[in-house]
């Protein structure tokens, strides 16, 4: 049970920790429970259906479906978190000054809020396809004890959302006027850390250059099969022995979300 | 700043232009009651390399290694492939994410004579 508890709970933390963050970042955007709940209930349906087809899915693309399908979920949070961060920076001030509902900037705020429910329906179901597939050949399986397996699953499930709600009712801890410059922040190592996963992903199947292997080893210190190496991919794209094209596309993407945010706030207040 | 960028597109062309060499066979593994076949594996330093995995389990296993950094799902019946290298001589450990107290296996990296 306990195995099965600690298997689940490691995918659930990783799209736990993303939602977590979400939630926060979207704090104040009237009906952003909604977009949220959306965004899971798609991740898990999306699992449900990319499981039933993950034989055909590895076959594809000369065997390179699973990978190539995860880069370009990846790269579609990437460009839903960067819509995300000019939108907040354009309106997250006024938000933070006034505390309250925005008037006719609500129907920007749903578009903010539709990409980040986006972001939460790929990290649910990036991670929910394989609690999906551990859970169900835990269930068919002819082997003594799935019962206790199974309820050691949900306890991994239940687990990794109560650390999704402790991530989030940490971070709105801090004042409304500094949350949304540190939620930017995170959002920007967040969206550094899927680019480089994705490129990542395309390199290790040698579909993109890798730009050099093992640029460092921090293994010694940080190894990414420990509780902690993981939590850090997930939040920032740690790898204990990173690619070149890795390191690179991560400084590329934090790079540009750090000076898109900056053009975007000396600019004077926009519409939309 | 000029000078940066010449020596990073000069990285860059060095890095796109020497891939490594692979000139090895697939190494081929299967994984049947849990346990791979064979567990254990040798390669040379310095290679990249192919691991071809077929499912004998009636259950779908996610073949994957920290060390190696790889990740794949496999479902019962099926075959992947997986690319791992160039390493360092050591040792190595890869697993089966589903049933990882019974599915692991090592790969051992020599030094070339």
């Amino acid at each position: 049970m306990l195995g099965s508890l600690l298997i689940v709970f490691r995918e659930v933390m990783e799209a736990g920790l993303i939602v977590g963050i979400v939630l926060a970042a979207t704090q104040g955007i009237p009906g952003r429970g909604r977009w949220v709940a959306g965004g899971i209930a798609a991740g898990v349906a999306g699992a449900a259906i990319v499981a039933v087809f993950a034989g055909s899915l590895s076959a594809a693309l000369s065997g390179n479906g699973q990978d190539v399908f995860s880069a370009t979920i990846l790269c579609i949070a990437v460009l839903m978190l960067g819509w995300h961060t000019v939108w907040m920076t354009r309106h997250g001030r006024e938000m933070a000054g006034e505390m309250k509902t925005l008037g006719a900037e609500v129907v920007s705020g749903e578009r903010s809020l539709a990409a980040m429910s986006v972001v939460v329906a790929v990290a649910v179901l990036r991670e929910g396809v394989e609690v999906v597939l551990f859970l169900y050949g835990i269930a068919v399986s002819t082997h003594s004890g799935p019962m206790a397996m199974l309820t050691g699953g949900a306890l991994g499930i239940a687990a990794g959302a109560a650390l999704s709600w402790l991530l989030y009712r940490g971070l709105i801890v801090i004042p409304l006027s500094r949350l949304f410059s540190v939620t930017g922040l995170l959002i920007a190592f967040l969206a550094a850390g899927m680019a480089s996963q994705a490129a990542g992903l395309l390199a290790g199947d040698d579909l993109i250059p890798a730009l050099g292997y093992e640029v460092w080893d921090t293994s010694w210190l940080l190894s990414d099969g420990s509780m902690i190496g993981r939590a850090a991919k997930a939040l920032l794209g740690y790898s204990d022995r990173p690619m070149g094209v890795q390191v690179m596309t991560w400084a590329v993407t934090l790079a540009v979300m750090i000076i898109a945010t900056r053009l975007v706030r000396r600019q004077p207040a926009a519409r939309g | 700043m000029r000078y940066v960028i010449v020596l990073s597109c000069a990285w860059l062309a060095a890095l796109v232009l020497a891939p490594a060499a692979r000139a090895m066979d697939p190494v081929h593994l299967e994984v049947k009651d849990h346990h791979f076949t064979p567990d254990h594996i040798t390669v040379p330093a310095g290679q990249r390399f192919l691991i071809v995995l077929d499912n004998h389990d009636d259950t779908t296993d996610e073949f994957e290694s920290y060390d190696l950094k790889f990740e794949k799902i496999v479902v019962s019946g099926g075959t992947i492939t997986v690319h791992a290298g160039p390493l360092h001589p050591g040792t190595y450990k890869f697993f089966d994410d589903y049933h990882p107290d019974q599915a692991t296996g090592t790969v051992t990296v020599t030094q070339e004579p």
